[in-house]
């Protein structure tokens, strides 16, 4: 029994399955981190003083890491844009690229983070370090989350290429835009924590 | 087993011309992303006061957010449903923002 | 044209994808099942489970309620030495029933029996489509949901025991607490993802898979009260996860997101940095909690809907507005919640405006309750079972939604706020509201889901016995909080001066609670007896007209033989010149 509307659209409204399955569920995740942004907005507000980011926290480190996750994002739409052109081969470098330049995001973050612990900055320590760490751990998971999924998809999950190019792509696209999201939730992190 | 052929995946409009148009407008946004970052940056130097500095940072990501989200996931030239599914959590992210804190505001100060 | 019973040949397939039933292991086909209806009977029946043990926790609460600090006969005793010395309830323990008793009805029980049960069950037969959208997705849900689950309960037997902060979890208090109050974050956890799983699988199935034919205005209503059911998960869920994560930051990092500075506990200074707002916790919560009583009454009202129509054998009064009141409905419980939080020293500004939300929300609830009484005008009424369920839900819903009027006006919360008159008011509307809209569905769908009846003399017995007690368990508590009586307060009062005129109150909901068990064992036993000897229903026992009953009974993997279409609406009973008194949708 097979599911419709898995790899050919719906004609009346345009879309597969799965194109509105991630849409929910990345409006399900901005909803996730806008209660921790609003989260942000009331205790900063209702404090008596709060550090200016730069003075705590590492901005060159940070705008390196906002550029690598900005490349990212043009490597993962590259991969799509390579399967719909039929290259497997590019896929695989492009999405390669995409899952590396997650790796060098996360090993910032580790000297960013074991950093702060060596001088004794710690998630209890204040209310900015708490949310920074919340904020910028949460969205970590999520990194790690869609570093997990594209290394399927460029292993186990490429072989559907060989039955089913189209879901394939479908899938990649998909996972692509979990992946821009990831990256516009550092888009407003970044000057957020860093720069404000 | 390298396939070098064209696939014909079922996305209405997307053939062969139309993937080199994408590309080229994704290397664009590309160029103002990383120019908008180094502005954003530079901008922080300049140690405005804080409210000019939050809202110039705000506009400064929401155009970067803007550029990733209507070029990077094709939001652009998204699907209507898609569009009201959107609406409808945008109106319900900015009710989760505004309320608390007006409520905040407005309150007697139990905990400051 | 499709004929319900039609034996066609499917297409051939050429994926690995089709599997036949014969093929499949005891695991894939009961456990790990990827079906929808088995899914939703394993929602259903860990729902049901959890709901009696929620129950259960109630019934010993009602003991320490009518009889504070007397020892309980029998069970009192099992409890052990720590919870219950020499039989007599401890207050921690009272709190630690309490918290969990709001906990597991909500979480482990209405919404997975409402949402995971019905919803996973009936949707995709009622819009006539195979199976959901995301097949493994549902599956996981459903484990995640059971993992959950298990959590929670685990919490009881974690030293401190389960978490004793409410089913509000309220910091300063829930970040103080033992380990039991780490346990319920986590459970949340698990349960929000499943929640917010099976809302992404729902919308997406109901806007993709339906069957030709089938527009959004020919739905049946219970799809559309299922539909915004999942919207408000998916987009108020999150926040309170969120707000999860905090807390346990706040407990297991020692971060200060909730506790205020210079808290001071049991005479020392807690040792934080300080600076946090509890009210920011409250806010978070409140955010997702008062979407979630929609979530709570929604999916009931479809049910209640859906039983009405077949049961007066007349279309519903008022379809569209209905429909129209869901939607806004959806929409303005988003802008509602602060009415939780009258008394954290809002100012005039912010009260008036949550008021006034909180009044127009009453209107699409009044348009739904109204339209539903009248649909009965005129009709032929035929008093099954379900119907004097779905009969019952009515008046029932319509005390509970009134009783709501002066909590959502800031100046009358004041003296009721945190009382007796709150768990009334909502009582009402979950108990002898929402979960007679579930038995009233259980008995309406349980031939469609195992090919046979339930007992309805039973039925009626659990009916009569069920209603009657819930009265008598909660009409007494508008006038004990209209008295002053605290909630939450584990000898019922019995300390207070004020309250001593109706202490009595407790013995009658006590008593009220503990028949009121007596009475659903004939339903538990009707639910597994009529399985294997209930007599054997067609495809369409009710002579119903949704999608749903065009399948056999039991359906099928893949549900129908030969794919449904719609061709008009969904409650076209007693149709003009029709020789029957229905006219299915399926039915060209």
């Amino acid at each position: 029994m097979e599911i419709p509307y898995t790899v050919a659209v719906r004609r009346d409204t345009g879309l597969t399955n799965g194109k509105i399955g991630i849409w929910l569920f990345l409006a399900s995740e901005v909803m996730l981190f806008g209660a921790l942004f609003a989260s942000y907005i009331l205790i900063r507000s209702g404090a008596p003083s709060w550090p200016r980011g730069d003075t705590i926290l590492n901005v060159p480190m940070a705008t390196f890491n906002t550029i690598v996750l900005i490349t990212s994002s043009i490597t993962m739409v590259m991969a799509w844009a390579s399967l719909m052109r039929g290259r497997l081969q590019t896929f695989r470098t492009y999405m390669g690229g995409t899952i590396l330049l997650g790796g060098v995001f996360l090993v910032v973050k580790y000297f960013e983070y074991s950093h702060k612990f060596h001088e004794g900055l710690l998630p209890s320590s204040n209310n900015f370090l708490a949310i920074y760490f919340t904020l910028t751990g949460l969205h970590m998971l999520h990194v790690l989350g869609g570093m997990a999924v594209n290394a399927y998809l460029l292993s186990f999950g490429a072989k559907l290429w060989k039955t089913n190019p189209a879901w394939f792509t479908n899938r990649v696209e998909n996972s692509g835009l979990f992946w821009h999201f990831v990256d516009l939730v550092w888009i407003f992190l970044f000057p957020t924590l860093y720069l404000l | 087993m390298t396939t070098e052929h064209a696939v014909h995946v079922d996305a209405p409009g997307h053939d062969a011309a139309d993937i080199d148009r994408h590309v080229k407008v994704y290397v664009v946004v590309f160029v103002a992303l990383m120019a908008l970052t180094l502005i954003t940056v530079a901008v922080s130097y300049l140690h405005l006061p804080t409210r000019t500095a939050i809202a110039l940072a705000l506009v400064i990501a929401g155009i970067k957010g803007s550029l990733v989200a209507c070029y990077f996931m094709h939001l652009i030239s998204e699907k209507k449903l898609i569009y009201v599914v959107l609406g409808i959590t945008i109106f319900k992210f900015v009710v989760l923002l505004a309320l608390p804190i007006f409520t905040h505001s407005d309150s007697y100060g139990l905990f400051e | 044209m499709s004929h319900p019973g039609t034996v066609a040949t499917p297409p051939p397939h050429a994926s690995h994808g089709s599997h036949h039933e014969e093929e499949l292991s005891f695991w894939r086909k009961y456990v790990f099942s990827v079906d929808h209806k088995m899914i939703g009977m394993q929602y259903a029946v860990t729902g049901l489970l959890f709901l009696l043990f929620g129950f259960s926790l109630m019934m010993l609460m009602r003991w320490q309620l009518a009889y504070p600090g007397t020892a309980l006969p029998l069970i009192g005793a099992l409890l052990g030495e720590t919870r219950m010395p020499g039989g007599v309830m401890q207050p921690d323990f009272y709190n630690e029933l309490g918290a969990m008793h709001g906990t597991i009805m909500v979480f482990l029980g209405v919404v997975p029996l409402a949402v995971g049960g019905f919803g996973n069950f009936v949707v995709p037969l009622q819009i006539g489509a195979p199976d959901m959208a995301f097949p493994r997705l549902n599956m996981a849900s459903y484990w995640f949901f059971f993992l959950g689950g298990v959590i929670m309960l685990a919490s009881f037997f974690v030293p401190g025991g389960a978490a004793q902060g409410g089913w509000t979890s309220y910091p300063p208090l829930a970040i103080i607490l033992g380990s039991g109050q780490t346990w319920w974050l986590m459970g949340m956890v698990f349960l929000i993802t499943s929640s917010l799983l099976g809302a992404i699988n729902f919308i997406t199935t109901i806007i993709q898979l339906r069957a030709k034919g089938l527009t959004y205005f020919r739905f049946p209503f219970f799809v559309w009260a299922q539909f915004v059911t999942s919207f408000l998960l998916l987009l108020a869920f999150p926040p309170l996860e969120a707000a999860a994560v905090m807390q346990l930051m706040d407990r297991l990092a020692g971060t200060s997101f909730f506790l205020p500075s210079g808290l001071v506990v049991s005479g020392q200074i807690v040792t934080a940095a300080g600076g946090g707002n509890p009210i920011l916790w409250q806010h978070l919560f409140w955010f997702l909690a008062h979407p979630e009583v929609y979530v709570l009454i929604l999916p009931a009202m479809g049910i209640v809907a859906e039983i009405i129509a077949n049961n007066t054998r007349k279309p519903l009064w008022g379809y569209r507005p209905m429909v129209y009141s869901l939607l806004f409905l959806g929409f303005m419980s988003f802008i509602v919640w602060a009415h939780h939080m009258f008394m954290t020293g809002m100012g005039t500004g912010m009260a008036a405006f949550f008021q006034t939300t909180t009044m127009i929300i009453s209107i699409p609830s009044v348009v739904i309750l109204t339209a539903l009484i009248m649909s009965l005008w005129g009709g032929s009424i035929r008093f099954t079972t379900p119907m004097l369920f779905a009969l019952g839900f009515l008046p029932m819903f319509g005390i509970g939604g009134l009783t709501g009027l002066p909590l959502g006006f800031n100046i009358s919360d004041i003296p009721l706020h945190d009382t007796y008159y709150v768990i009334g008011h909502f009582h009402y509307v979950v108990a002898p509201g929402t979960i007679f809209a579930l038995f009233a569905g259980i008995y309406y769908w349980y031939p469609k889901a195992t090919g046979r009846m339930m007992n309805d003399t039973l039925g009626k017995i659990h009916f009569v016995g069920s209603f009657v007690c819930m009265n008598v368990i909660f009409m007494p508590m508008f006038w004990m909080g209209l008295a002053g009586v605290s909630r939450r307060l584990f000898d019922g009062g019995a300390t207070y001066a004020f309250a001593q005129p109706v202490l009595h109150l407790n013995v009658v909901s006590s008593w009220g609670a503990w028949i009121l068990a007596l009475f659903q064992l004939p339903f538990i036993f009707n639910f597994f007896w009529s399985a294997w000897k209930g007599p054997i229903a067609g495809n369409n026992p009710w002579n119903a007209t949704t999608l749903e009953w065009a399948a056999p009974s039991p359906p099928p993997h893949g549900n129908f033989l030969v794919a449904p279409e719609a061709y008009r609406g969904p409650y076209e009973y007693s149709v003009p010149g029709a020789a029957k008194d229905f006219t299915p949708q399926y039915e060209a």
